[in-house]
């Protein structure tokens, strides 16, 4: 069936991207894009006076999906307790808080206004896995970034200086697996935590491979820009949930400048979840936000962007593929621990936590995230997440969104955290508001700009339908001075609209859509892609325990699949 | 007549896994799943030889199989029987609160019984269909 | 003639997906590099079929045609007040996903395998959480691996070559570069190849875990023997596990169905926990059915939960000991049960089995079995992974294709498109009535 043509009349549009901030206008959809005009008499009207009207949220870093969610979910049951839905005509059944059964979450995200979400760690050789249970989480349209930090043959093709096989091996593991873009964690360091051994600075060289994180990260950054991938290369830095690691994230940041060269204005490099990675101090006693420091070097250069991984004060469930973070994590709460490595490729550890006000280090943390979204000067550069579910879970963007446009919010929250954290903080003496529109470019027009995605994020003729109304008159409603009214506002939209299609109305999915999986084709020379065949079939039986043609991911596999082609240097 | 007291395990064989791939109804399955592997001391103590057909009786029900010596040398007292349905005949439905019942650790005595007492898989339920 | 390649063998946890199936004239001729379970099954899928449809008729089961038995089994759920869905662990993710949908639907109780199997070990991860790995990690690392309550020999033949003991790593060179040390109730076969055999007394394994964890903390055992074993014995073997530069401890039945059940694997857990704050160690279970883990997957990704699933709430709840099949059952609750691809009857207490036969029961299976031969409703389906495809997780996690190589007989489904068949059936006569 067609969507129906709709058109959306006399909402208030914001819309950063085409530079319309609180106009009210009309909107138009046909065939599942944003269109000039449509004819009104056979077309569905949705009267959205008193409401704004912005693209569909597009979240860069969530987990949502995958062997590592699904353990976590295994891990807490208590977790799902505190959320069960029920069936209803149009939804599944579902539980979950911080681990969210696959259709819950969908449902979730559709209804905050949500309408693409990229999953953004996952092992290659489980991404069968993480595609299924994306199969399985409707409304959205995902991706995945698959992990390429501590991966035997990137490590070897570096050490060997075989920068453009390099280059070609990501292109066949992208299409292989059906990932998106490329993700590193700890670079190098899983590798060592697989003897148990730790993180590594830069410059130490990765156990038996004889290579150092920073070859890894300098290698693969370019490998990214050689492929013309659509989003760059994905970073978790390592030292992350160390006391003094901003020294580290600025060194990981500064060895790919060069990468971006004439480039400039195009960032090379992504760092996720900064708060984890930019702490002053030399201990837990002392440890301190070194937000300031990062400020400074993004305000100053062009070739990286960040997402916050902002904390909310909750129960919540960390989970990363920085396998050695999570173990000295359980050594210090003695929570419950999974570990999980991953022959040849990565690691993956899981954590419960609970962060408390009280608590010296969660405050730290949570100043530290917020002081790094006011600091950074461009909303272009700055992601808004909470690294789902490590920070919090995604339902709480709206009170993050109302921290970043309200002082008074904010101020009300630090009146009540661990008092020795709140005399060292700067974020009592940061005035800065964001503006809704630079909230929505940290959500949406941002994030789906810095993930490549030209027909999302905005509601320009051509885009992607997928747009959310939500119920929020700033006439009445001034985020600054009643953001709990503008945090209600967001948390459900009164219309979600998907591909065109109506999934959402007042807050409820009326609707199931499946979404589509994006993933990246990079066509490389073919004698190129044929050396790197030839390199894999030599090695692949003796570092895996699975055949090279069954870790090949079909497309039949995938619903809605989505290839993204473009065209390497190499 | 002589009997002793012993404790019942059930557990994978390969004879066991083979048997079943080739089908429950197989001769194989059943020759398969109807032994009881004990202790040879054990044996020689029942006054019987291996291969002789024992009868186990539990708190939960009772069952005939053919006696076989273990070539693994379990502990005297603990008995071995391969997963299925004659196993099935000696063991209770309780799971602690865990959903699993005890499949390994059941209190039995075992004594001598007579071929004829054997029953095939099909007697042990009163089924109407034909296998 | 036709070679299909890396064919996934569909018996054991192991997924071995290196096998060579030569067909001709849709028939499996030889199955290369399989195990003696795995050729078995390759050779003998064909034997012993279930050749119809059966439905009860006055008393017994009749020939019946699809349709006609699709319809007594939507039926039978639908009229049932708390129907219980039970097995999928021989078949597809993709036919779990359908049963789900129908037990959601029905407002049951859906379980798997893993409730006789491998479900304590879920109760001990709870409690602990659980450090592991996928299986080449200990192909390539392991210098000393401990069999507990697990007989790889026999329930996973191809383990040592293909993942462990003997196979050649990136950092280990077969047998040579590491130890084997078995701790079981019986010198099983597993146990002969040994470096180091511990025999426990049956049911003491919580008590042996608990020694060892003592030791490894160098804090004195008062006691000349635990479980059957000299102390002397569990300090060295203590030492064995702290002086390892990457451990993994394998359990299987052994530990899970014996007196102590999940306690018995919080402590593995614990243990393994222990460990690594000396060295780098490694704890998996060896799982049974070859799709036993793909149910737990699935399960927990839609609902949350792993196994014992009640919908009767009409979301998802969870707890074992009330919401496992072999509870309700053992309670006599359900009134009602469809069972695909497993075989409880055979399978469960006598008790729970003659209390499942109470009820109104229907088997979905490409073989006879005990519980189709007692069942009201049987429906043949096909082989995954030999009849048709699906995706299949390894017992570490691993998610692999099971590949088609012959056609099912004529009008014989995959219990994916029976349950489906089903679940509409379902609907149908829910809207009719409702």
């Amino acid at each position: 069936m067609t969507p129906q043509n709709i058109i959306i009349k006399n909402g208030t549009v914001f819309d950063p991207v085409n530079r319309i901030d609180g106009e009210v206008m009309d909107i138009a959809v046909s065939n599942g894009k944003i269109v000039e005009r449509v004819n009104e008499s056979s077309a569905i009207v949705i009267d959205a006076s008193g409401k704004v009207v912005l693209a569909g949220g597009v979240d860069i870093h969530s987990h949502i999906a995958g062997p590592k969610v699904n353990m976590g979910r295994i891990l807490r049951p208590e977790d799902h307790y505190r959320n069960l839905k029920p069936k209803t005509a149009v939804k599944r059944s579902g539980v979950g808080t911080s681990c969210p059964s696959t259709f819950t979450t969908g449902y979730d995200y559709s209804e905050m206004g949500y309408t693409t979400v990229f999953e953004p760690a996952n092992p290659p050789l489980k991404m069968l896995h993480v595609i299924d249970e994306l199969n399985d989480t409707p409304m959205l349209d995902k991706a995945c970034y698959p992990l390429f930090g501590n991966n035997w043959h990137v490590m070897e093709y570096l050490k060997d200086n075989r920068h453009d096989e390099l280059a070609a091996y990501v292109a066949w593991m992208l299409k292989s697996v059906k990932g998106y873009a490329v993700k590193l964690v700890n670079p190098g360091g899983v590798e060592n935590w697989k003897w148990g051994g730790e993180t590594t600075p830069l410059d130490e060289p990765v156990k038996h491979f004889d290579v150092t994180p920073r070859q890894i990260i300098q290698g693969m950054c370019n490998a990214v820009k050689r492929l013309n991938l659509p989003h760059q290369m994905h970073i978790h830095a390592n030292m992350l949930g160390t006391p003094g690691n901003y020294e580290t994230a600025l060194e990981t940041l500064d060895s790919v400048r060069q990468i971006a060269g004439a480039n400039d204005g195009k960032p090379v490099i992504h760092l996720t979840h900064v708060q984890f990675n930019i702490y002053g101090g030399t201990n837990w006693m002392n440890l301190s936000s070194g937000a300031e420091h990062l400020a400074k070097y993004i305000n100053n250069h062009n070739h990286a962007s960040i997402d916050i991984g902002q904390i909310v004060f909750s129960d919540t469930t960390t989970m990363t593929a920085d396998g050695p973070f999570e173990f000295k994590l359980q050594g210090m709460t003695g929570a419950r621990w999974i570990n999980g490595d991953i022959e040849a490729e990565t690691g993956c550890g899981i954590v419960p936590i609970h962060y408390k006000k009280s608590n010296y280090v969660h405050a730290i943390m949570w100043i530290t995230g917020l002081e790094a979204s006011l600091m950074i000067d461009d909303p272009w550069k700055v992601c808004m997440t909470t690294d789902h579910p490590n920070g919090g879970y995604f339902t709480t963007y709206p009170r993050v969104m109302a921290w970043l446009m309200s002082k008074k919010a904010r101020q009300k929250l630090t009146n009540k955290v661990n008092k020795r954290a709140r005399s060292k903080t700067a974020l009592e003496s940061l005035d800065r508001e964001y503006t809704f529109s630079e909230v929505l470019i940290s959500t949406r027009a941002g994030t789906a700009r810095l993930l490549g995605l030209k027909n999302k994020g905005h509601l320009g003729v051509g885009a992607d339908a997928d747009i959310a109304i939500h119920d929020l008159d700033f006439r009445k409603i001034d985020p600054s001075t009643t953001p709990r009214k503008f945090r209600k506002a967001m948390q459900k939209a009164v219309y979600t609209i998907k591909d065109g299609e109506i999934v959402v109305k007042d807050g409820e999915v009326v609707k199931s859509v499946p979404g589509r999986i994006y993933w990246a084709d990079a066509k490389v020379s073919d004698d190129l892609a044929r050396t790197v065949e030839t390199d894999l079939r030599q090695k692949f039986q003796d570092y895996y325990t699975v055949q090279m043609s069954n870790y090949i991911i079909a497309e039949k596999h995938i619903v809605n699949s989505t290839p993204v082609r473009v065209n390497a240097e190499v | 007549m002589t009997s002793l007291q012993v404790t019942v395990l059930s557990g994978r064989t390969l004879r066991q896994g083979v048997g079943k791939e080739a089908g429950k109804t197989s001769d194989r399955y059943r020759t398969a799943v109807s032994v009881c592997e004990m202790h040879p001391e054990d044996i020689a103590a029942l006054l019987i030889k291996p291969g002789d057909y024992v009868r186990l009786t539990t708190a939960y029900g009772t069952v005939v199989l053919k006696s076989a010596s273990s070539n693994q040398f379990p502990r005297r007292g603990v008995v071995y029987i391969p997963y299925g349905p004659y196993a099935n005949q000696l063991f209770g439905p309780d799971t602690d609160s865990s959903g699993m019942p005890t499949f390994k650790g059941t209190i039995a005595t075992v004594e001598p019984a007579g071929p004829e007492q054997f029953k095939k898989i099909e007697e042990l339920f009163d089924a109407e269909a034909k296998i | 003639m036709q070679t299909y390649q890396d064919v996934v063998c569909t018996v054991c946890g192991c997924l071995c997906d290196d096998i060579e199936v030569d067909v001709d004239g849709n028939k499996v001729m030889k199955a290369r590099n399989a195990c003696a379970m795995g050729t078995s099954k390759f050779l003998s899928y064909t034997h012993d079929r279930i050749e119809t449809p059966m439905v009860r008729k006055n008393g017994s089961t009749q020939p019946a045609n699809l349709d006609e038995a699709v319809t007594k089994v939507a039926e039978m759920l639908v009229n049932a007040k708390y129907p219980a869905i039970y097995g999928l662990a021989l078949s597809s993710c993709e036919a779990v996903k359908v049963a789900i949908e129908l037990t959601e639907e029905v407002g049951g109780v859906m379980d798997n395998q893993s409730v006789v199997c491998h479900g304590p070990g879920v109760l001990g991860l709870h409690e602990i959480g659980v450090s592991t790995c996928s299986l080449g990690e200990i192909k390539h690392r392991a210098d000393l691996i401990i069999c507990w309550g697990c007989n790889p020999d026999e329930a996973h033949p191809r383990h040592f070559e293909r993942y462990s003991y003997t196979a050649k790593g990136r950092w280990r060179n077969g047998k040579a570069d590491r130890k084997l040390v078995v701790v079981d109730v019986r010198q099983t076969s597993t146990a002969r190849k040994a470096d180091k055999f511990v025999q426990i007394d049956q049911g003491k394994d919580y008590e042996l875990v608990n020694a060892l964890r003592t030791a490894l903390r160098n804090e004195q055992i008062q006691q000349e023997k635990v479980a059957g074993v000299p102390v002397e014995d569990i300090e060295e073997l203590a030492e064995l596990l702290r002086n390892a530069e990457f451990g993994v401890i394998l359990f299987g039945l052994g530990v899970t169905q014996t007196v102590g059940k999940g306690r018995n694997i919080d402590g593995l857990f614990s243990l393994t926990r222990d460990l690594n704050k000396y060295t780098k160690f490694q704890i998996m279970p060896a799982r049974g059915h070859f799709n036993v883990n793909g149910v737990n997957e699935v399960s927990a990704w839609q609902t949350g939960f792993p196994y014992g699933i009640d919908f009767s709430h009409g979301y998802p709840w969870y707890n074992p000991g009330e919401t496992t099949v072999t509870d309700i059952v053992r309670r006599g609750e359900n009134d009602a049960m469809l069972v695909i691809a497993s075989d409880p009857i055979a399978h469960f207490p006598k008790d729970l089995a003659n209390r499942i036969r109470k009820s109104p029961l229907a088997a979905i299976d490409p073989v006879h079995s005990v519980t189709t031969l007692v069942a009201d409703v049987v429906i043949p389906s096909a082989f995954a992974g030999i009849e048709c495809e699906g995706i299949a997780y390894r017992m570490d996690g691993v998610a692999l294709p099971l590949k088609k190589v012959v056609e099912p007989s004529q009008g014989v489904l995959s219990d994916e498109d029976i349950l489906k068949k089903i679940l509409g059936k379902v609907r149908e006569l829910k809207g009719r009535s409702g």
